[in-house]
Order: structure tokens, then C-alpha cells, then sequence
């Protein structure tokens, strides 16, 4: 998986220690996906293991300097190669629970997209306002501040479609599901979207926790 | 927020058309208000209430019931006659297709707000070169509109709206007509104007430009059901990024 590629491709630049991977991969990254050192080491003696990386000697502390074997380049080549599949990607959290939501009583569905509209569309405008007030920075760290936009913006765009949809079912007054439109769109005593609570407090990955940071 | 002067304040605004049974209720209860160096994007589906709510704020409709004030001025009791002129004198427009007039020049087309409100030819234009200064076109100004991008003629509206003493500026999906990059050049225009202590009304359903504001208001069958502020990025977090 990516940190695996991911310190593999930067090996491929010259033999790296640990620590240099680490500061290396989350400068490149924006720091959306901040690594400890353990991580690295981790994944290290497990590349050593296959083949992948090699020790090139160590510093006066015994830190190891890694540098990639020819099968770890040929294995970083094929990763260049193939495009990351959609289902390779970590579970949806925020799909998964609309999906639930519709259909358990008592959930104020509308209540709940917005409120994580509203969540979604603060993300968004804390990556708009990094993005100004940073205008000079790395290439690399504004394709990933960008990334981080427009995956926003395309959570929000799907809300949009299925407050549209929840809207139509309720005008229609009846849903192929057999779930009764007022169902959907009533709090009945249930849960609501807040006490549901957001994706944060649930530990999951979500727009607004990848923050990204300026290097 | 350099200025916390109150441009524009609506307050339990609801605007609806017919009555009884049939009465549609285009706006109920709305209050909002936008700050001197302050930019807030309206999103909502069509047919929540962006272009009602926008319409009442630069006084081109009346409020059913409660109050707009612009500038500190109460719109709904004056008489149409002395409610454009408030408008003429505080308030822009900004709209998707541009609206400028094709048989005049941009410095023609930005100074023409001022002359009909009775300012003198040279004063007009003087304020009009240095409102398209501004917006960084005054190389263009004595071009035509057909002989500018969508870009640039965009940035001479946000230079008419914005021209002589005019604060308010009401823009209603104006990067709507614009590619992704001139889209956004246009936000980072109507940013910046706002930072230098207009203030900005931005009708959009593009999420992605409704991130430039500092506040965004969720509009639906008329009603405010959220607003957000963005979260403040703790500077900290950009030093540690930095240090690293």
C-alpha cells in the first residue's frame, strides 16, 4: 500500500535512514498523512524481508541507511504503472452510514446531511484559505492541497444530489424501498445527526482531519 | 476583520408573492448581516431564495415584512425613486453574464453608474480608471466588451460594481459563465476586494467558490437552516509544518 510505494519511490532517489524517510514523506504529502518513525521501521524490515530494500550501512548511532534492491525498483516501476483502484481506498464511512440512515427509523436524514454539508464546507474553506495565504509554495504540496479541494467539493456535491433525492421521495409521499417518505425526513424521537456524531468522533478519516501543513 | 461596520443587515426578512392558501413564500424569516471587509456566499438549490434574498439586498424588491438596511439606511420605507438611488450609490452587481454594455468602452461601461447619478464626466471617469486599477484591467479600459475575455470583461463588473463610494457588492453566480481557472481568478479578485473593505454577497451552488468566503449560508424552500464559518487554522500548525 502507499507508504510502502511511498518509501520505496523515495529510496529510489538516493538511500535514505528512517527519520529522513519520515520528514521526507510527510513534506511531500503536506503532512496529510503524518507518519512516526516506528512506522517507517516497521515497513523497513518488512521491505528488507522481500527483497525490496537493502541495508547500505549505518551512522556512528547505528541508524540503518536503506537503499532500494533491483526487485524494489522493478516492484516501484509496476506501482508508477497501475492506477489505484476505488476499492482499494479505505472504507466510506459517510456512505455506509447514509445508507444505513435512510433506512433506520427515527434518523433525520436531511439533519444529517446538512450538518456534515456544513462539516465538509468548513474543511473547504480552511484548504481555500491555506491555499491564499500560501500562493508560493511547493507544486507538490498545492496538488495535494487541490486534491483535498476538490474531494471536498465532491462529498458536498453528492450531499447536494441526495438532499435532492430525499426531497423528491418525500414529495412523492412513497419510496420503492417501502420506507414511508416521512420517515426519511421527520425526527421521530430518534437520533440525530449530531448526537450520530461526525466522522471525526468516530476516529475515521474525513476531509476535515487531514489538514494539510505548510512546508 | 479589519472593520466591523455593518454594510448591509436584513432582519427577519420574508418576501412572498400572492396570498392566503396560494401565497408562495420565496424568503421566510430571514436575518443576515455582512460587515464592511466581510464576503458571504449563499448556496441553496434553485428556488430556495439566492436571487430573492439578493434582490432585496441591492433594493430591487421589497420585503414583505422586516427590515434592510444598506449603509445604515432603512429601504423599505423610502419610495422607490430614493431606493434606486441608494442603490446607484452603494451598491454592485455582479451577474453571470457580465451585462455590460456592448456599445461602450470599459472605462464608458464602469463610469456610466456614476453619470447617472449625476457626477460629472471627468470625476466619473477619473473614478472609473481607478476602480478598473484596481481590479488590475486598466490597460483595457478603453477596449469594447467583445474585444475581451470572460475574464476580463468580468473583472470590469466587479469594477462597475465596485466604482466611486459603492461598498456593497452583490455577485450572483459570477464565475458561472467562466473556465475553472478564470472561474477562480474572479474569486480571488472578489477576496481581495472584499479584504480591502467591501462587502461581498456571492450567490453560488459551486461549493468549491463558495470556500472563499468567511461565512456561507445554506438557503432551502426559503429558510437559513445553517451558516458555517471556517475553522481557524491555529498558526502553530503552520510552524510546526514549516519547521519540519
Amino acid at each position: 500500500m502507499s507508504i510502502r510505494y511511498g518509501l520505496l519511490a523515495l529510496l529510489a532517489e538516493a538511500p535514505r535512514y528512517g527519520n529522513q524517510l519520515r520528514s521526507e514523506f510527510e513534506r511531500r504529502t503536506a503532512a496529510t498523512w503524518p507518519l512516526n518513525v516506528g512506522q517507517v521501521y516497521t515497513t523497513m524490515a518488512r521491505l528488507e524481508r522481500d527483497g525490496l530494500v537493502e541495508s547500505a550501512g549505518a551512522d556512528d548511532e547505528g541508524h540503518a541507511l536503506y537503499r532500494l534492491t533491483e526487485a524494489g525498483r522493478a516492484d516501484l516501476e509496476a506501482w508508477w504503472r497501475t492506477p489505484v483502484k476505488r476499492e482499494q481506498r479505505p472504507r466510506d464511512e459517510l456512505a455506509i452510514k447514509l445508507a444505513l440512515a435512510v433506512t433506520a427509523p427515527g434518523v433525520d436524514v436531511r439533519s444529517l446531511v446538512q450538518t456534515q454539508r456544513s462539516d465538509s464546507m468548513r474543511a473547504l474553506q480552511e484548504y481555500t484559505r491555506l491555499k491564499v495565504r500560501h500562493p508560493d509554495s511547493d507544486l507538490a504540496w498545492q496538488l495535494v492541497l487541490e486534491g483535498l479541494i476538490f474531494q471536498a467539493e465532491a462529498e458536498i456535491r453528492w450531499l447536494d444530489h441526495c438532499e435532492g433525492r430525499l426531497a423528491r421521495e418525500q414529495e412523492g409521499g412513497h419510496r420503492e424501498g417501502g420506507l414511508s417518505a416521512s420517515q426519511m425526513g421527520r425526527r421521530e424521537g430518534g437520533l440525530s445527526a449530531s448526537q450520530m456524531g461526525r466522522r471525526e468522533a468516530a476516529g475515521m478519516p474525513s476531509a476535515s482531519k487531514s489538514r494539510p501543513v505548510r512546508t | 476583520m479589519k472593520s466591523r461596520e455593518l454594510v448591509l443587515v436584513l432582519e427577519q426578512v420574508s418576501r412572498s408573492h400572492g396570498h392566503g392558501a396560494t401565497a408562495v413564500h420565496a424568503l421566510r424569516d430571514v436575518s443576515l448581516s455582512v460587515c464592511a471587509g466581510e464576503l458571504v456566499a449563499v448556496m441553496g438549490p434553485s428556488g430556495s431564495g439566492k436571487s430573492t434574498l439578493l434582490n432585496l439586498a441591492g433594493g430591487l424588491d421589497r420585503p414583505s415584512s422586516g427590515s434592510v438596511r444598506v449603509g445604515g439606511i432603512e429601504l423599505s420605507t423610502l419610495s422607490r425613486r430614493d431606493v434606486a438611488a441608494i442603490r446607484r450609490r452603494t451598491a454592485g452587481y455582479v451577474f453571470q453574464d457580465f451585462n455590460l454594455i456592448p456599445a461602450l468602452t470599459a472605462v464608458e461601461n464602469v463610469s456610466l453608474p456614476l453619470e447617472l447619478d449625476g457626477v460629472g464626466v471627468r470625476r466619473a471617469r477619473t473614478a472609473a480608471m481607478q476602480a478598473l486599477a484596481e481590479v488590475d484591467v486598466a490597460e483595457l479600459a478603453d477596449r469594447f466588451p467583445d474585444d475581451m475575455s470572460g475574464g476580463q470583461q468580468q473583472r470590469v463588473a466587479i469594477a462597475r460594481a465596485l466604482v466611486g463610494e459603492r461598498r456593497l457588492l452583490l455577485a450572483d453566480e459570477p464565475t458561472g459563465a467562466l473556465d475553472s481557472e478564470t472561474g477562480e481568478s474572479v474569486l480571488r479578485l472578489l477576496r481581495s476586494r472584499c479584504d480591502a473593505g467591501a462587502a461581498g454577497v456571492l450567490v453560488t451552488h459551486e461549493a468549491r467558490h463558495a470556500s472563499w468566503a468567511d461565512r456561507v449560508v445554506f438557503l432551502r424552500d426559503g429558510v437559513m437552516i445553517d451558516q458555517t464559518g471556517p475553522i481557524d487554522v491555529p498558526e502553530s500548525l503552520l510552524e510546526n509544518g514549516s519547521a519540519r
